[in-house]
Parts: structure tokens; C-alpha cells; sequence
């Protein structure tokens, strides 16, 4: 990181754990949650997609009946609560596929603080829904043309500009990814996910599952849902990434899978490079997972085996996408198909007794203009 | 003696402040780099700066950005930007400095980098986006090859300045203002306070950089200061040159005119 940001850092960093042990701040980040979020999310029996499948009982984490439609807003709650706190009165943040531009753009609208959201060209255009949403809410909406003017860049920007105006702005990061305390933070806004799923589980079926299962794009959804069960040995955790149009074409946005050891965004992680650390191209038909590094915490977990790190096709996301529309009457994001896709991979081969959870992180309305056109559909 | 502190030296006694010039590596292609320090050398560049391009340059403003990408297309590597400063240094004493992002030193592994940067001739990093904590095993790397790594500040770092600099080699890179590279008609930032506080924690020379359009701004703050660094500027003189000629004739005007008032 820029010396610029250093200090910026060191003091986001006391306030937040000067405001994680503030009963107070605990209990108006909780406030929010409920009363304006909607949480908790119900943790929903797919009882038709499981005997389709006729394997392992699968459940559902509803992140995508949370307001703005994802999980994103649990953390943007959190960090906005925290910037109030600082005492900022404007808030910056980049956005993929616009669902944390929205979440960001709808807790600015709401402490009434100005706003900025950096995208990238390419994204706008594949999420002109979400666009306009930013904008409604009155943020303004500032589109990256650097680099592959996606998430990385528009990440790079947010940054350049949060140097530019380091004293009066907060960076709302949007997944588990940055300098430290990013991570950390974003983490512990986002465990609320797994928290209650592991509560929810106990009650419905009085122990846990063998199975949790998240789609990882920075991979705030599935550090948030995979958080609460590190200590639970026996539960698998098992983090999905875009294979785009397959691991061998160059064409997709597996980290995990394919990337190797550097430092981007002021973090050490595994990352999609060349040879002599040159940030390459990712890919992936959702806009959420298009992102050529990963959360560091996620990486830790891969070394020490504690999570596994799979990837999933943009076809085989298309057919979850399909099959949870007609199954369960659930539209979900193209992100959260990813994690699904690979759930209705596993499940079949599951015995009947066993438990499966996959966090459906967002709902699938701003991806219907990407489907309808693949479909062949004018909309 | 390593060079950067000879022209420092050299320049205490002639009563002059440096001019510290950028240019990156590879744009529009490498031969022209060897040209350009060449030009910038003949012009008047005390210390020349030579920017390892990146794919993800965080610190850099568009100018700089863009000239990153154009060197990176042009088929720029490391490898080709080494060969290029061993060239330069059959026929140049000026010392050179890399800018380099940390990845690119961390996958090329950090001790091949500065090790083959040094033998090549290499007299300094400046890493921008490595900070004062992650920064020890890169001096002690650097003092083993004779390649320093130059401490940077900014108007933000305050109290961080004093353990910044205290294992600072050749000067301190003092950014001028908050924000990222690029040309700007005037600082924010009360540059004379800035430079006392600074002097207050260290001996090293001040070379002042970000922003710096050209003689009437390096005029105006090099009371203040031992040199002044001049990036996106002469990046862009270059840009805009339409031939190869006209680039390497502005660019040493260019350095030449700012170096007259240093």
C-alpha cells in the first residue's frame, strides 16, 4: 500500500476493534440487520431440488432475500456504521457486479452520506440494472476504463481516488480482500451468515451439516458462511470459483485453482499472474466472481486443507441457474449458481441422510438481461 | 561510493538541487530508453528514474498509467529492462533508480531482482507500495548488492516519517501532495512545512515529487528541498512527440530547462 493510505489504515484499524467491543455499535449493527436488512435470512429446505436429485438433503442459505438482494449489505451495514463513527461524511467504494455498489449507494442514501462507485466499463454494461439503481439512490457512478475495466480496476481506482481524498472519505470495501483490516472486517460483518445458519441447522435438524458450500469470487459470502464452522472439523467447507469457459482456455477466474503466490491490493494471496507478476485477464459470465485474486484468509485456508477450492463452468452455472427457476420458483445470482452447480454435483452421489448447505449469496434479477441474451431473448 | 550519493555530494558543493527524471521503462520501446536517459543525462538529469511497468500501477495517475500499458504492449519485460540499464551503463554514470511495484520484485523473486539489478548497474528502488513495515529484508538485500532503497513519505505520514527515514539510503522521496502521479497546475499541500518537518527527522536529502509541471513549479519549491523529481511531465512530452527525434529533442529541452532553475 501507498504510504499515503498507511495511516488511514492504522486508524481504521483501532476504530474497528475499538468498535467491535462497543455494546453499542454491536447493538445498532444488529439493529440495522434486522430491522432494515430483514435478517435473519431463512435457512431454506429445497425439498424438491433434493429429491431430483435423490441424494444428500439440500438446503439453502437466503442471503438473496436480504434488502438490495445479497449479502453484501451486512458488511456495508457494518462499515457505514463504523464511517459514521469516524465521522466521514463521504463514502467511496468499487462494485463488480453493482451488488455492493448498490448496498453501498443504499446505506450512504440512508445515513445521508455522499457517495461514489467505481466500475468498470465492461460491467456497467453487463449490469446496466444495478447501474441505474446506484444512481436512483444518488450515488454517482464513476466507470474505469483502465486495465480490463472490471472489478480489479475499478478496485484500483476506488484506491487511487481514496489517496486523493484520504482525510474526509471512507473506503467501503466490498469483500474480504485488501490491505489489512479489510479483511478482518469484512470477515467479521459478513459471519453473521454462518452464525445463524449454524444456529438454524441445529434447530431443524439437531446437528451440522457435512457440507457448506459458497461460490468465491474475493469470497466475502463464503468466509462469512465458512467462518462460524473452522472449529466444526467434520463439516466440509468447500469454495466454488468461475471456471468461465473451462480451467485450460485461459478464460476464466479460478485463483485458487491456477494462480500462484503475489501481493495485489496490498495483500499477499494467491493470484492469476504471469511469470513476472503481471496481473492477467480473468474471465467469467458473472460479473461477481470476475476478480484474479482471492480473500488472503481464503488462501490460508487452502494451504492448511481446511477449505477445498473448486471451480464451476459458466455452462454448468446456467443449468443450476435453470434448474433452481424450475425446481424451486428461487432466481439466483450467477454467482451463488457457481456454488449451487457444484452442490447439485455432489449431492446425487451424497447418502440420503446427509446435510448440504450452499449460501445463495444474491438473487438473479440484475442477471436476467445476461441470460435473456444468451437465451436469445429480447427483453 | 554509491552514485546517488556522489551527485548528491557533487551538488551540495556546486550549491545546485537535484532534477530527478522518470521515465518508464519500454514506452515506446527500449531502444528509445536508452536514448531518452541518454537525452535527459545530456539535458541535465542528476538521478534518472526508470519505471518497471505494471499491469496494476496503484500509485500512478493516467499519464503514467497509460505509458505503463503502451510499454507493457511494446512487449516489455524484466528481463529486456535489465539488459536495457546494463546498455545504459556502458555509456552513462548517472545513476539510475528503478521504480518497481513490489509484485513484480516478489515474483521475480526479491533477491534475483536486486541482485541482477545491482550488477546491472541499478543504484536505487523506489517501491511505492511497500511501506515502512514490510521494508526490512529489502534494505538489508539492498546493502548486500549496493542497491538502496529509497525511503518515501507523504504529507500524511506524520509521525511515521521519523522511522521511515531512519533507515533511509540516498534521499527521501517526499510526495507532494495526497493523490496519485500526475501533472498539476499547483500542490495543496504547504510544501515548506512539510519539508521542516521532514529535516526534522533526518539528514538525508529531500527530493520532492508528484505534480511537478515543469521549471516555474520546481522554481517555487526548490528552496525547500535538495532535488525535485518530474515524472508525468516528461512522460507525456514524450507521448505527444511525433517522431522519434522530436521525443528525444523535447525531452531533453525539456529536463534542460527544469535542471536551469534547480
Amino acid at each position: 500500500m501507498p504510504e499515503t493510505i498507511m495511516n488511514a489504515l492504522i486508524e481504521l484499524e483501532e476504530e474497528f476493534y475499538k468498535a467491535a467491543e462497543d455494546e453499542e455499535f454491536i447493538k445498532e449493527y444488529r439493529y440495522y440487520l434486522k430491522e432494515y436488512c430483514g435478517r435473519p435470512t431463512p435457512l431454506y429446505y429445497a425439498e424438491n431440488l433434493t429429491k431430483k436429485l435423490g441424494g444428500a438433503k439440500l438446503y439453502l442459505k437466503r442471503e438473496d432475500l436480504n434488502h438490495t438482494g445479497a449479502h453484501k449489505i451486512n458488511n456495508v451495514m457494518g462499515q457505514i456504521l463504523l464511517a459514521k463513527r469516524m465521522g466521514k461524511k463521504k463514502v467511496i467504494a468499487e462494485t463488480g457486479a453493482g451488488q455492493h455498489g448498490v448496498a453501498t449507494a443504499t446505506g450512504a442514501a440512508m445515513f445521508g452520506m455522499e457517495c461514489e462507485i467505481y466500475m468498470g466499463e465492461e460491467d456497467i454494461r453487463r449490469q446496466s440494472l444495478n447501474v441505474f439503481k446506484m444512481k436512483v439512490l444518488g450515488a454517482k457512478v464513476i466507470s474505469v476504463t483502465s486495465g480490463t475495466a472490471t472489478l480489479k480496476d475499478a478496485v484500483n481506482e476506488a484506491m487511487r481516488s481514496w489517496v486523493a481524498s484520504i482525510e474526509d472519505t471512507f473506503y467501503v470495501m466490498g469483500s474480504v480482500v485488501g490491505p489489512h483490516p479489510y479483511p478482518t472486517m469484512v470477515r467479521d460483518f459478513q459471519r453473521v451468515i454462518g452464525d445463524e445458519t449454524r444456529e438454524q441447522i441445529l434447530e431443524k435438524e439437531g446437528r451440522l451439516p457435512g457440507y457448506v458450500i459458497a461460490c468465491v469470487g474475493g469470497g466475502s459470502n463464503s468466509m462469512g458462511i465458512f467462518y462460524p464452522f473452522i472449529e466444526d472439523k467434520a463439516v466440509k467447507l468447500i469454495g466454488v470459483e468461475a471456471a468461465g469457459l473451462g480451467l485450460d482456455t485461459g478464460k476464466h477466474a479460478a485463483s485458487m485453482a491456477k494462480g500462484s503466490a503475489g501481493v495485489l491490493h496490498g495483500m499477499m494471496t494467491y493470484l492469476l499472474q504471469d511469470e513476472e507478476g503481471q496481473i492477467m485477464d480473468v474471465y467469467s459470465i458473472s460479473a461477481g466472481l470476475d476478480y484474479p485474486g482471492v480473500g488472503p484468509e481464503h488462501a490460508q485456508l487452502k494451504d492448511s486443507k481446511r477449505a477445498e477450492y473448486l471451480s464451476i463452468t459458466d455452462i454448468e452455472a446456467l443449468e443450476a441457474f435453470g434448474e433452481l427457476c424450475r425446481t424451486e420458483g428461487i432466481i439466483p445470482a450467477l454467482e451463488s449458481s457457481h456454488g449451487l452447480a457444484y452442490a447439485m454435483k455432489l449431492a446425487p452421489d451424497l447418502a440420503k441422510d446427509e446435510l448440504v448447505v450452499v449460501n445463495l449469496s444474491g438473487r438473479g434479477d440484475k442477471d436476467i438481461d445476461t441470460i435473456a441474451k444468451i437465451m436469445g431473448v429480447g427483453i | 561510493m554509491n552514485r546517488i550519493d556522489a551527485a548528491f555530494d557533487r551538488l551540495r558543493k556546486e550549491n545546485r538541487k537535484a532534477m530527478i527524471s522518470f521515465i518508464t521503462a519500454g514506452d515506446p520501446d527500449l531502444d528509445a530508453t536508452v536514448e531518452l536517459v541518454l537525452a535527459m543525462e545530456q539535458g541535465g538529469a542528476d538521478i534518472i528514474e526508470l519505471g518497471v511497468p505494471y499491469s496494476d500501477p496503484l500509485a500512478d495517475g493516467a499519464v503514467i498509467q497509460a505509458s505503463s500499458a503502451r510499454a507493457l504492449k511494446a512487449g516489455a519485460r524484466i528481463t529486456g529492462i535489465m539488459d536495457t540499464v546494463r546498455t545504459i551503463r556502458k555509456q552513462s554514470k548517472v545513476p539510475l533508480v528503478f521504480l518497481v511495484y513490489y509484485n513484480s520484485v516478489f515474483k521475480y523473486g526479491v533477491e534475483s531482482f536486486i541482485s541482477e539489478a545491482g550488477s546491472a548497474g541499478i543504484d536505487g528502488l523506489i517501491i511505492p507500495d511497500l511501506p515502512i513495515e514490510e521494508r526490512k529484508d529489502i534494505i538489508e538485500i539492498g546493502d548486500k548488492y549496493g542497491v538502496y532503497l529509497i525511503p518515501l513519505v507523504a504529507p500524511t505520514s506524520k509521525d511515521r516519517i521519523q522511522k521511515i527515514t531512519e533507515n533511509g539510503r540516498g534521499f527521501v522521496y517526499c510526495v507532494s501532495t495526497a493523490g496519485v502521479t500526475g501533472v498539476r497546475q499547483s500542490l495543496n499541500t504547504d510544501i515548506k512545512e512539510y519539508m521542516n518537518i521532514v529535516s526534522g527527522y533526518t539528514k538525508l536529502p529531500k527530493a520532492l515529487g508528484f505534480g511537478i509541471s515543469g521549471p516555474e513549479m520546481a522554481q517555487s519549491y526548490k528552496a525547500y528541498c535538495e532535488g525535485i523529481i518530474v515524472g508525468s511531465a516528461i512522460v507525456r512530452t514524450a507521448a505527444e512527440a511525433e517522431t522519434r527525434e522530436t521525443m528525444i529533442e523535447g525531452v531533453r529541452s525539456f529536463v534542460s530547462r527544469i535542471k536551469e532553475v534547480l
